[in-house]
């Protein structure tokens, strides 16, 4: 069964030029799937599509075989969390672990339910020492980590993260990665990934690149950073470490299309010894 | 400023701020019932005697206790003024007009002065021992209202974020040479405008944002809503409540057969 399976969806805002038009995309359970795309192709709005905030003009989305209907809404809505952009705008209680208890008090879980819950949540992110902290004082990693429990909570089997590490420092990004990459593996969670940094992109099983409301290329990471001349026409550019790999192979050295400074510093040192 | 949450709130670990905060909220209202039933100086003085004793098991400092009296000084000594020379009584010490000063009159500014240090010093130690939250989770569970406890767990959350951005929206405009401090009320008013309007903008911005995070984490009013941290009673709520009853129950025994001074 997929994860998420969607059938020529369309979807217009209204009075807006923008528009997703025959989207199909599927997801398999278990998989790990990253989204490119420039500003403005439409990510953020598929991730709304996909747990029922924004309702399609026409075609169907399931989930796990659901549809994603008014009947089912709630049904799919908890199989599918969505940790946002904003660290700030995301949560509704001052301390840590209330935070991580407010999606399961919407379902009307049982106390003692609600509880496990928020300690099996704040195990996952590693902050159980701060489940009683203070969520402002937190740091910007903290506080998406919080955001990442308070789906966890609700127990989803998909997690979109939307652009969730943009606003956080380099190693803000690298905890929510981390913790991502460990849930994917772990629970088993099917992870979809929009990113702007295509070295997030890397850790990915497959990745879409998004261009005016579709979905321009399918490929595994490294296939899509291969292809270097077809990415700029879609208003993406490969990051700088990326272009020189690419011009060394061009060169005539060995060394593999990579993203990581240690591992192009390796290739070209072999290389250069031979 | 970023203890918003918290308010007043002074944590430590009592007697007092383990209580449930209905009964706290209880409390409170009894207590006021009495200072006002409350006649003769017995009477005020057994709710004065209570009120320490609810003071030494707070653990809050007398400092703290007496700071929420320096807040309204000026207001009690104006109506203790105010009502010594406009009581009128039979004792009369003093006349001029249509002011005097009489036995009654004295006795009665007395009274007003302990009652409003009284009431003063009871509501602060509410709030010196219980977080907003918790307070409004106590009325939610009074009332059954639930969007009232979401609100102000709200607005708790973000009244620190904006103020963070109120912040830095009026620094970026100093430092295109906007001018806040000096100039007349309209002046400085005027300069205002270019803060509220980007801070509005943001806030609603922000609102979209949530209402999205809320409705992503299921959020669907508060029919079937469960809560995770319950309210329940415990001995000291018992306490608590035998303590106001009896206090009541002695003030008004005491106007009754004692009588006003
Ligand atoms: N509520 C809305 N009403 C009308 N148009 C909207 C609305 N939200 C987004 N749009 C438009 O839809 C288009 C796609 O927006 P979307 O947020 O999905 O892009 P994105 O790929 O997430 O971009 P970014 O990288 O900036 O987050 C944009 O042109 C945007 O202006
Ligand atoms: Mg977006």
């Amino acid at each position: 069964m997929h994860a998420i399976e969607t059938k020529d969806v369309s979807f217009s805002y209204e009075g807006g030029g923008f528009r997703i038009a025959h989207l199909d995309l599927t997801v398999e359970e278990g998989e790990f799937l990253a989204v490119l795309g420039h500003n403005g192709s439409g990510k953020s709005t598929l991730a709304r599509l996909l747990n029922g905030i924004l309702v399609p003009d026409s075609g169907t989305i399931r989930v796990f075989g659901t549809p994603l209907d008014d009947q089912h809404l709630y049904e799919v809505r908890k199989q599918v969390g969505v940790v946002f952009q904003n660290p700030d705008n995301q949560t509704v209680a001052s301390i840590v672990e209330d935070d991580v208890a407010f999606g399961a008090e919407n379902v009307g879980l049982p106390r003692e339910e609600i509880a496990k819950r928020v300690e099996f949540a704040l195990g996952a992110v590693g902050m159980l020492g701060l489940r009683n902290a203070v969520v402002s004082r937190l740091s910007g990693g903290q506080k998406q980590r919080v955001a990442i429990a308070g789906v966890l909570a609700l127990k989803p089997r998909v997690m979109i993260l939307d652009e969730s590490t943009a606003m956080l420092d380099p190693r803000g990004r690298r905890e929510i990665v981390e913790v991502v990459k460990k849930l994917n593996r772990e629970e088993k969670i099917t992870v979809i990934l929009i990113t702007h940094f295509m070295e997030e992109a890397l850790l990915a099983d497959r990745a879409v690149v998004m261009n005016r409301g579709e979905i321009a290329l399918t490929d595994t990471p490294a296939g899509i950073f291969a292809r270097h001349e077809e990415l700029l026409t879609y208003n993406l550019a490969l990051p700088r470490i990326g272009v020189i790999a690419k011009k060394l192979t061009e060169g005539g050295l060995r060394v593999r299309d990579t993203l990581d400074p240690e591992q192009l510093a390796e290739d070209i040192a072999r290389s250069v010894r031979r | 400023m970023k203890d918003v949450a918290f308010g007043q709130y002074y944590p430590v670990n009592s007697f007092v701020h383990r209580c449930d905060p209905r009964l706290k909220l209880f409390f409170l209202v009894a207590f006021i019932a009495a200072i006002f039933v409350a006649n003769n100086f017995w009477a005020l003085g057994a709710c004065a005697a209570v009120l320490i004793a609810v003071v030494a098991l707070s653990r809050v400092p007398l400092g703290k206790v007496l700071r929420a009296i320096r807040g309204v000084l000026i207001l009690v000594i104006f109506s203790a003024v105010i009502s010594v020379f406009f009581y009128s009584g039979e004792t009369v010490y003093w006349k001029y007009g249509i002011l005097c000063v009489t036995r009654e009159g004295i006795f009665f500014s007395v009274f007003l002065i302990i009652r409003l240090f009284l009431l003063v010093i009871c509501s602060s130690m509410l709030t010196y021992t219980t977080t907003p939250v918790a307070l409004t989770d106590g009325i939610e569970s009074i009332f059954h209202v639930h969007v009232l406890a979401l609100i102000m767990s709200i607005a708790l959350r973000f009244i620190p974020i904006l103020m963070d951005e109120t912040e830095r929206i009026k620094n970026a405009q100093k430092a295109r040479g906007a001018d806040f401090e000096s100039g007349n009320i309209f002046k400085r008013i005027k300069a205002i405008v270019p803060i509220l309007i980007p801070l509005i903008l943001s806030a609603f911005r922000r609102a979209d944002e949530l209402g999205d995070a809320m409705d992503a984490r299921c959020y669907m009013g508060g029919k079937k809503r469960t809560k995770y941290k319950k309210l329940t009673f415990s001995w000291r709520d018992l306490v608590a409540f035998l303590t106001a009853a009896a206090l009541v129950t002695g003030v008004a025994l005491l106007r009754v057969y004692v009588g006003g001074m």
